[in-house]
């Protein structure tokens, strides 16, 4: 890229936080689309396009959305879309970015700062997105992705992907007589996220509505690369009854399975409070029909992998620097 | 005014993508197309081009962003070879069927099993059927003029397609060139400023690539082949008006001393500088040998083939790709049922030469005529002078 990066000292600037009678009733991902009944990445697509607003292109990896959003000639979408392929939403939208900066610089359009967003499932995302994700977020393109991960490759059957959580059922992991599901831990996308040193990655989910729009508009802002990964449930995949979307994104903060944490400039901040005793998992696990076969020792196998995590989290929220603190301490 | 200038193809083509004014280039390095990407960096670098150049982290994400780049209505530019054309694959069909007009020079290298750097067309002969626009040129000067060119048909409003530039890896990317360049306010005149059908911005939201059902993915399919059939006589068009300006002749089938020849060899890229001097032995000799070369591989131009054999007896024609277990070359058998239906029509024999950059000389050029003047070969494709 030979657009010139200047950093500024804080590179996100004015934060102003949502109320919900701030929330615009226009409407960018309209109704008529046809996902599932209790779908949370719909949910939270539409939350996620009224935080970014009118000046926004999107750029949607084959998945669920694009399948049930897009069929031709009808379209959900009220803001200008692209979906090109599977692996590469992140390079079609820094492909984006670079066109309009360049248009933009030669006069050909108006000077306006449209924001390129590239949006893709868990595993058009940890997997075979992955390498194009890298890339952008390294070639530090003024573009937001998000994630939603709904923890398997639900547009195709509920396949195990690097978001699937540990023993959960799927169909290419299943729950059998000798192997108890996925055998591996979840992929922790975030934190590779913020090894990139994109300047702001945030956890969401759409059961914090408004945290999470909170941080689609903060990560908007950001001049560079931003990241946000959302949990969002699927009744479909994970056996799970669809009025109780909303409640399992809050048991997953409330076990302290899936916190809700911002990294600005490396700075760890919790952004939705958890209680100080957390609710065992059990009381999020029993609800979904792919954690149905789990005994008491593997949940408590789960219980302790949690609580590691959390400790491992506390200690960056309390101990982590931002950049600038760190170069203000070296002047001391 | 033109200026004739002494450079390597591979500069002379990133000179070429400046000389359009692109907008945006992503290029991800392969040999033997990186000093494409080199120079061009360096005229970007240089603030010579007002060009956002994309070092992307590979080929797939290469043409992925310039699909995303060329949607907001900017002139796009990539080029690739080999392997990394075969990683792009995925991408290809869509880049024709979403109609961006992408330009991407193909420095063609054999495709690996075994790994092999050097030139031959089994890279662009793998991606033939994915609706890309594709001219194959002799040597440098014909890689500047049709890379300009290939703007100007792209972008056409009747075409909207991408076109790839096929030059031979090393016989003609490394080699240098006496080449005649247009200047600035000539290329400006022949290819104005890119102007979209429909692009990615807030103000007019569209909906790129949506879901193709089974009720309309075989009508895309077929809208797509009626644009690349129908953008033949664009081709012709612009290559006239090249004619006009710069007094360079193109054809999507060149013939060299066919006008009563017996046999004629049939080459794509830089071989047929060879095979002309072979013919030229071979006339001072007393055969009577010919040459076709074809320069639009995509689409294939038949009624122009079908005028430019006739009254030949032999066809020798030669391949620089395999079809594993089929008919032959995907030159061979596209060139046998082109005239299938003709009832005159020459004998066809085959040859693979010049596999992962074997060196075919002027000699080898006149043997395959002198075997081809049986009509027949031994074999129904000969791998020529290949042991084993």
């Amino acid at each position: 890229m030979n657009t010139v990066k200047k950093y500024p000292k804080s590179i996100i600037e004015n934060f102003d936080l949502y109320a919900p009678k701030l929330v615009s009733k226009e409407e960018f991902f309209s109704p008529g689309h046809r996902a599932c009944q209790g779908c949370g990445e719909a949910l939270a697509i539409r939350l996620m396009c009224k935080a970014l607003g009118k000046d926004t292109i999107i750029t949607n990896a084959t998945g669920c959305m694009e399948v049930v959003s897009s069929v031709y000639p009808t379209t959900a979408w009220n803001l200008p879309w692209i979906h090109v392929a599977f692996p590469n939403a992140a390079s079609v939208g820094s492909g984006v970015e670079a066109g309009l900066t360049a248009l933009r610089r030669k006069g050909k359009i108006a000077d306006r700062r449209v924001k390129s967003v590239a949006i893709g499932g868990d595993g058009g995302t940890m997997d075979i997105g992955f390498q194009a994700l890298s890339g952008a977020m390294e070639r530090f393109h003024d573009m937001l992705y998000v994630c939603f991960d709904n923890e398997a490759y639900m547009n195709t059957g509920i396949q195990r992907s690097s978001g699937t959580p540990f023993l959960a059922s799927t169909s290419t992991a299943p729950a059998g007589k000798k192997i108890p599901g996925n055998q591996v831990w979840k992929k922790n996308m975030a934190e590779i996220m913020v090894a990139h040193n994109v300047p702001y990655v945030a956890t969401a989910t759409p059961s914090y509505p408004l945290d999470f729009m909170n941080k689609v508009k903060k990560a908007r802002r950001v001049k560079g690369p931003s990241y946000i990964h959302c949990f969002a449930v699927c009744p479909t995949g994970w056996r799970s009854t669809s009025e109780t979307c909303i409640k399992l994104g809050r048991l997953a903060l409330e076990t302290g399975i899936f916190p809700l944490y911002e990294v600005v400039d490396g700075k760890y901040r919790l952004t939705v409070e958890v209680p100080e005793k957390r609710r065992p998992v059990q009381d999020y696990l029993k609800g979904q029909g792919r954690f149905r076969h789990l005994t008491p020792d593997q949940i408590q196998v789960i219980q302790e992998r949690v609580d590691i995590e959390w400790e491992a989290l506390m200690i960056k929220v309390k101990h982590s620097k931002s950049r600038e603190e760190l170069r203000t301490l070296r002047g001391k | 005014m033109s200026k004739r200038v002494g450079m390597e193809v591979t500069t002379a083509c990133a000179e070429a993508a400046a000389l359009c004014r692109i907008d945006v280039a992503s290029v991800y390095p392969i040999t033997p197309q990186s000093h494409i990407a080199e120079h061009l960096s360096e005229i970007v670098n240089d603030g010579r081009l007002d060009a956002s150049f994309m070092t992307v982290e590979s080929e797939h994400s290469a043409l992925s962003a310039a699909m995303g780049a060329s949607a907001t209505g900017a002139r796009v530019f990539t080029a690739t070879a080999s392997q990394g054309l075969l990683f792009m694959s995925e991408i290809l069909p869509i880049t024709s069927a979403m109609r961006f007009p992408v330009v991407m020079i193909i420095a063609n290298r054999a495709i690996s099993g075994p790994i092999n750097i050097w030139n031959d067309h089994s890279d662009i002969m793998h991606t033939r059927d994915t609706g890309w626009i594709s001219f194959f040129a002799d040597n440098g000067q014909e890689v500047v003029d049709m890379t300009i060119q290939a703007f100007k048909v792209g972008e056409n409003r009747n075409v909207m397609l991408p076109v790839n530039v096929n030059v031979d890896g090393f016989q003609l990317t490394h080699t240098v060139e006496p080449i005649l360049f247009p200047d600035q306010e000539e290329v400006d005149r022949f290819l104005p400023e890119y102007v979209p059908y429909a692009t990615l911005h807030p103000d007019r939201p569209v909906s790129m690539g949506t879901l193709g059902v089974p009720e309309i993915y075989a009508e895309a399919q077929k809208a797509k082949d009626v644009a690349i059939v129908n953008s033949i006589k664009v081709v012709k068009e612009v290559w006239k008006e090249w004619e006009k300006l710069f007094g360079r002749k193109y054809e999507p089938i060149q013939s060299y001393r066919t006008k009563d020849a017996d046999v004629a060899l049939v080459t794509m890229g830089s071989m047929g500088e060879t095979a002309e001097i072979a013919v030229d032995a071979l006339r001072k000799q007393g055969v009577k040998a010919g040459l076709l070369k074809i320069k639009l591989w995509r689409p294939f131009p038949f009624a122009e083939l079908k005028k430019a054999v006739k009254g030949i007896r032999v066809l020798a024609v030669t391949d620089r790709a395999c079809s594993f277990g089929g008919p032959g070359g995907p030159v061979f058998s596209e060139i046998r049922s082109a005239l299938y239906e003709e009832s005159v029509r020459p004998a066809i024999v085959n040859y693979l030469i010049g596999l992962g950059g074997r060196d075919v000389q002027v000699e080898d050029f006149m043997e395959m005529v002198r075997k081809a003047a049986k009509g027949k070969l031994s074999e129904p494709y000969e791998f020529y002078g290949v042991r084993g």
